[in-house]
């Protein structure tokens, strides 16, 4: 156990450092200056602003410095912001994680709820709707239920019955959340249902199932006690690929409703070329995600015993 | 005891000769594994009506740019906006999905687009198709070190978000198509890769495997003969399922802004537009959203149905 552990923990460290070497190969590849904007620059400050930002110097001291400022926490200074990006994701940051941990929430409870249904109502109605919830909600993007909700319920909703249920934008209260928390959420239930539906009814035609529904238990004891708590493995093996897709959905669903999280600095930093704060933002989310990833995987192996044997057998 | 035997005349016995009705109902009609599958597929309801969806679509998007009387950016700047199903009475355009921003014909550029998203998600598909199963080919049937550390690099790779790599690639490489169909292989192939070899290295543990290895087969004929024929099945479900998340990276893409330059047209870059005009326009992003979905829609049913059919574990 300790083991694995450990090997985990230094391939999660590897694809860190890879992904900062990655990142920082390819901002220098961009094409285009980030000072060739607006007006025309003098030669002299176009050194100094070259100097300024250490690109004077030979491609491998430069990832040296980068290398040196990432392990330190520092990932440098926005060059359209003219801000340091750290400052701009410890303002942002928080929105896009009350976002996604609302999203992921919900994904998973009604995503394991519908999957349970339809494994036990097999072949009812139930399972036909939850099933055909569930394609759908792998079907169709983010943005598009994003627009549409907000198109149906904040401004047609509003038009017709005269009451603001939801608000069109923004991130204040808990109505503002409801769409794009849903919206967000919508292609990971739907992930989250068909696996889980899948591993419960793999469950069910177990042995010891059988033997639970001779001794006379009832269906819910069976289906609680005895199915679900085995069957609810695989889907905690998708919560790191699942917070990933959140994450960058979260780009799209933020630009929708104009909620001012990372997603939205990401996106315009794109449009404007800030290298800067595209690494930062990158890397951030990168680490973010291998060691969510790393976290699932660990609980896991805790959880899991079998994981443990295989390694053994190894 | 001899005589006895010799009494037996000859015209006692009756020929009955082989009756071929009675073929059939013992062992039915000989059929092939791909037909069997065919035949399963064709019961499928909802997998032959996706097909037939996917069909129309694509021809769709090869005729219909083709014949239409308007370019992708030829401008009608007398009607912008125009509704769906506009007719000019002054000069007879007709625009079937109205106009948009700069009155251009719509309908056009949706099909333009689903040249452009359809060409996308099949190439980087194929791409993934072929690294993949090379890939997985090598490290099943190598095995040991060999295998160990080829999963070692894909696992690294799959560690970093594939949209992250994807978004920084786009940023470097030149904007245009080959572009979104490089970056989007330069990840995708990883999960392709995992299943061929998970596949062989179950298959090449077979007796017929083992069988062929003693007569003397040299590994590249083991390889193409006897391993990658057994694993096509799970592949071409594996193909028709990337399709759709392909579409889905075309369309995130082009939608944060990374999409196919400016006069060209695909179905993520006209929902973008759209969504800027959404509120006074629906319809705008509602053609392209609808595309997106029906498209992914249908590969999803088609690859379930196909799962179903071609996956012999789960005949009943």
């Amino acid at each position: 156990m300790i083991k694995y552990i450990f090997k985990r923990i230094f391939y999660s460290f590897l694809t860190l450092i890879i992904l900062v070497a990655l990142t920082f190969f390819m901002m220098r590849l961009l094409p285009g200056d980030p000072f060739i904007g607006q007006k025309a620059i003098p030669e002299t400050t176009l050194k100094a602003l070259n100097e300024k930002y250490g690109l004077d110097k030979p491609m491998w001291q430069q990832l040296l410095i980068y290398f040196g400022n990432v392990f330190r926490g520092d990932l440098g200074i926005s060059i359209h912001y003219n801000r340091p990006v750290n400052d701009i994701i410890r303002q942002a940051f928080p929105y896009s994680f009350d976002l996604g941990i609302r999203a992921l929430i919900f994904a998973t409870v009604m995503g394991i709820l519908l999957g349970i249904i339809a494994a036990v109502k097999r072949g009812t109605h139930w399972d036909t709707l939850s099933m055909f919830l569930a394609i759908i909600g792998v079907s169709v993007p983010g943005f598009i239920v994003g627009s549409l909700l907000q198109y149906f319920f904040a401004l047609k909703l509003t038009q017709w019955t005269g009451i603001a249920f939801f608000p069109n934008t923004g991130w204040n209260g808990f109505a503002a959340k409801i769409l794009p928390s849903f919206a967000l959420s919508l292609s990971s239930l739907a992930t989250v249902s068909r696996l889980m539906r899948t591993s419960m009814m793999d469950v069910l035609s177990q042995d010891y199932i059988k033997t639970a529904k001779s001794k006379g238990l009832s269906q819910k004891a069976i289906v609680w006690k005895h199915a679900v708590r085995n069957a609810i493995m695989p889907v905690i093996t998708v919560l790191g690929p699942i917070s990933a897709a959140l994450l960058t959905g979260a780009f799209v669903v933020e630009n929708i409703f104009a909620i001012p999280g990372m997603g939205k600095f990401f996106v315009y930093s794109i449009q404007t070329q800030d290298h800067t704060m595209i690494s930062g933002t990158t890397l951030f989310y990168g680490a973010f995600l291998i060691i969510a990833n790393l976290l699932v995987d660990l609980a896991y192996g805790f959880i899991d015993p079998r994981v443990k044997l295989s390694e053994v057998k190894e | 005891m001899d005589s006895k035997i010799k009494h037996i005349d000859k015209s006692q016995f009756e020929r009955i000769g082989l009756d071929k009705s009675d073929i059939k109902t013992v062992s039915g009609q000989n059929t092939s594994y791909w037909k069997d599958a065919f035949r399963r597929l064709s019961m499928n309801k909802a997998a032959i009506a996706a097909l037939v969806i996917i069909i129309i679509i694509t021809l769709f998007s090869i005729f219909v740019p083709a014949f239409s009387p308007y370019t992708i950016s030829e401008q009608h700047l007398g009607h912008t906006y125009a509704p769906l199903g506009f007719r000019d009475p002054t000069d007879g355009h007709m625009h079937l999905f109205g106009t948009d921003s700069l009155g251009r014909d719509i309908f056009t550029r949706v099909w333009y687009g689903g040249r452009i998203s359809l060409f996308i998600s099949f190439s980087a598909v194929l791409i993934n198709f072929i690294i993949g199963i090379i890939y997985g080919g090598i490290s099943g049937y190598a095995g040991g070190v060999v295998d160990n550390i080829m999963m070692r690099i894909i696992e690294i790779i799959n560690g970093i978000p594939y949209l992250i790599i994807v978004i920084l690639l786009m940023m470097v490489l030149p904007a245009g198509t080959m572009t979104m169909v490089i970056a989007y292989a330069t990840v995708g192939w990883t999960g392709m890769a995992r299943l061929v070899r998970g596949q062989i290295m179950s298959l090449k543990e077979q007796d017929y495997v083992v069988a062929a290895k003693v007569m003397g087969a040299r590994p590249a004929r083991i390889i193409t003969k006897h391993l990658l024929p057994n694993t096509l099945s799970v592949v071409i479900v594996n193909i028709t399922l990337s399709i759709p998340s392909a579409i889905f990276t075309e369309a995130f893409l082009s939608y944060i802004g990374l999409g196919v330059p400016v006069p060209l047209a695909s179905w993520g870059t006209l929902a973008n537009e759209g969504s800027r005009v959404f509120q006074m326009y629906p319809s705008q992003l509602i053609i392209p959203a609808i595309c997106i979905s029906l498209t992914m829609l249908s590969f999803n049913l088609l690859g379930d149905g196909l799962r179903d059919a071609l996956d012999p574990r789960l005949r009943k």
